[in-house]
């Protein structure tokens, strides 16, 4: 059973919905500056990609505001914009026949923060009563589901960035168990200082200041990641289901695999490259067939050698071509791989492929980085890489539909 | 003589803690009108009633506060605590 993507709701700090992500992304915008959601000047890292043009109140009703982080915002209007997408109506869907499973790296930190400063600061009666659910990692799922009726299998995962397409992994499995229908991506936000105090620990944030120095995949000067807030959400949905009500299909969610890394210091290797041949393998794909790869894109230099050698082992030196449009908003966490799905499933619409910014390849790495303008292409298929933190790889290949 | 609590009071309230469903005019005549049927479920009365004990200083009893079913009976709820209070 194929299960295909119908419906895309992109919130991104270089654009809010499909059409200004995609036109901006093509153009190589970069959405990292200082920090304005807060004061960073105390902090090693001062840079995110921050979402600036979202106005919830213009999206929300009133009483979901008081009741939601930052994030769960975002990722309510980001599901509705996907079933508009989808021109899907959740509540013209049999009772149960439609889920949500996203991907979560920390939840609620904004409005957790605030919470806990009533608590130190006034006392345990200032604490609203919707700090029981709103920080928590599976918020947006329930958030969803309520606002739509989504009463189908949901959960959530948490795997740091390779979340993103383990989630909507999670959901192609439930629509081969029998649901016809299942949201699933990821939308992260937690640009505020208990949440930037958290990032810190990683040791991976870049400490420049310059927005078009500071985040590198693959470059000489590779220092750190800087992060970012959003994400997106995609409608699946089981293909005879899409086909029989005449929906538009971006693509086929066509393989997926995820492997964990051995511990630090162990002697054996790497397993990035295993995700990779196996999410091939499940796709019923051989690498000939792969138009272009979506990087995870770390630039913590034995990160990106680590990727780079994955990708050479199973596509050869330089290849093919390989992007990072992340490098325009920062690393999303959960929300990064849903996002670069969508990105390359309107890569395999259009046939281009979108820039990585910024980054000088070095050459090291042997990779074919499209840099600098989008590069057309003839693609039949895309692989989205995405690793979180702990030693996660997850990897997944979109196929195009089959031209009618 | 006791401070009163007014229906304006737990609108004030209602909006500041849990928000308004749009649906609903709050300013229209709901002294009756069943909490559900406002939009509010019971997480955003147990906020309500978080709100109201930290600024009038009581403390309400969970399960009244979980009968007060309308506006007006979680004012007279508060109400008799306040009275109860001033004596």
């Amino acid at each position: 059973m194929s299960v295909v993507v119908t419906g895309l709701g992109v919130a991104a700090p270089t654009g809010l919905g499909v059409d200004a992500y995609w036109a901006n992304t093509l153009a190589g915008a970069g959405a990292l500056d200082r920090i304005s959601r807060f004061d960073p000047s105390s902090y090693p890292a001062r840079l995110a990609g921050e979402i600036r043009d979202f106005v919830a109140e213009e999206h929300l009703p009133g009483r979901l505001l008081p009741q939601t982080d930052r994030m769960t915002r975002l990722a309510l209007v980001a599901a509705d914009w996907a079933f508009a997408d989808a021109r899907l109506v959740p509540s013209e869907l049999a009772d149960y026949d439609i889920g949500v499973i996203t991907a979560s790296h920390s939840g609620g930190f904004e409005f957790g923060q605030n919470e806990l400063r009533a608590l130190w600061s006034k006392g345990g009666q200032y604490v609203s009563a919707y700090q029981s659910f709103a920080w928590f990692y599976a918020v947006n799922s329930g958030q969803i589901s309520i606002r739509n009726g989504l009463r189908g299998p949901s959960s959530v995962v948490v795997s740091d960035q390779a979340g993103g397409l383990d989630a909507v992994a999670q959901a192609r499995r439930q629509i081969r168990n029998g649901t016809s229908v299942v949201l699933a991506g990821a939308v992260d936000a937690s640009i505020c200082p208990w949440g930037w105090v958290a990032q810190l620990t990683s040791g991976r944030l870049s400490e420049h200041d310059d927005p078009r120095r500071a985040y590198l995949p693959f470059d000489e000067d590779a220092a750190g990641h800087v992060p970012g807030e959003g994400g997106a959400l995609l409608v699946l949905e089981d293909q005879q289901h899409a086909t029989a009500r005449g929906a538009h299909v971006y693509g086929e969610i066509a393989g997926h695999a995820s492997t964990m890394d051995p511990p630090p210091g162990s002697d054996r290797a790497p397993t990035l490259q295993k995700a990779i041949q196996r999410a091939l393998a499940d796709a019923g794909a051989v690498a000939d067939e792969i138009g272009v790869v979506f990087a995870d894109a770390a630039a913590v230099p034995e990160l990106d050698r680590a990727e780079a050698e994955a990708v050479t082992k199973v596509f050869g030196p330089r290849g093919v071509p390989v992007t990072a449009p992340k490098t325009g908003t920062g690393r999303l966490y959960s929300g990064a791989a849903p996002l670069d799905l969508a990105a390359a499933l309107l890569s395999l619409r259009d046939g281009v492929i979108p820039p990585t910014v910024n980054t000088r390849p070095s050459e090291r790495y042997e990779l074919d980085l499209v840099t600098g303008a989008p590069r057309r292409a003839d693609l039949k298929a895309a692989l989205v890489i995405a690793r979180g933190h702990g030693g996660f790889n997850s990897a997944v290949v979109v196929r195009a539909p089959e031209p009618t | 003589m006791s401070v009163k609590f007014t229906i304006d009071d737990l609108k004030r309230i209602l909006r500041e803690g849990a928000g308004t469903d749009e649906a609903v005019d709050l300013d229209g005549d709901i002294a009756e009108s069943d909490f559900e049927e406002l939009g509010y479920e019971s997480l955003a009365l147990l906020e309500t009633g978080g709100r109201i004990e930290r600024e009038y200083g009581i403390s309400l009893d969970e399960d009244a506060l979980a009968d007060a079913r309308t506006p007006a009976a979680l004012v007279d709820l508060v109400n008799s605590h306040l009275a109860a209070q001033a004596v």
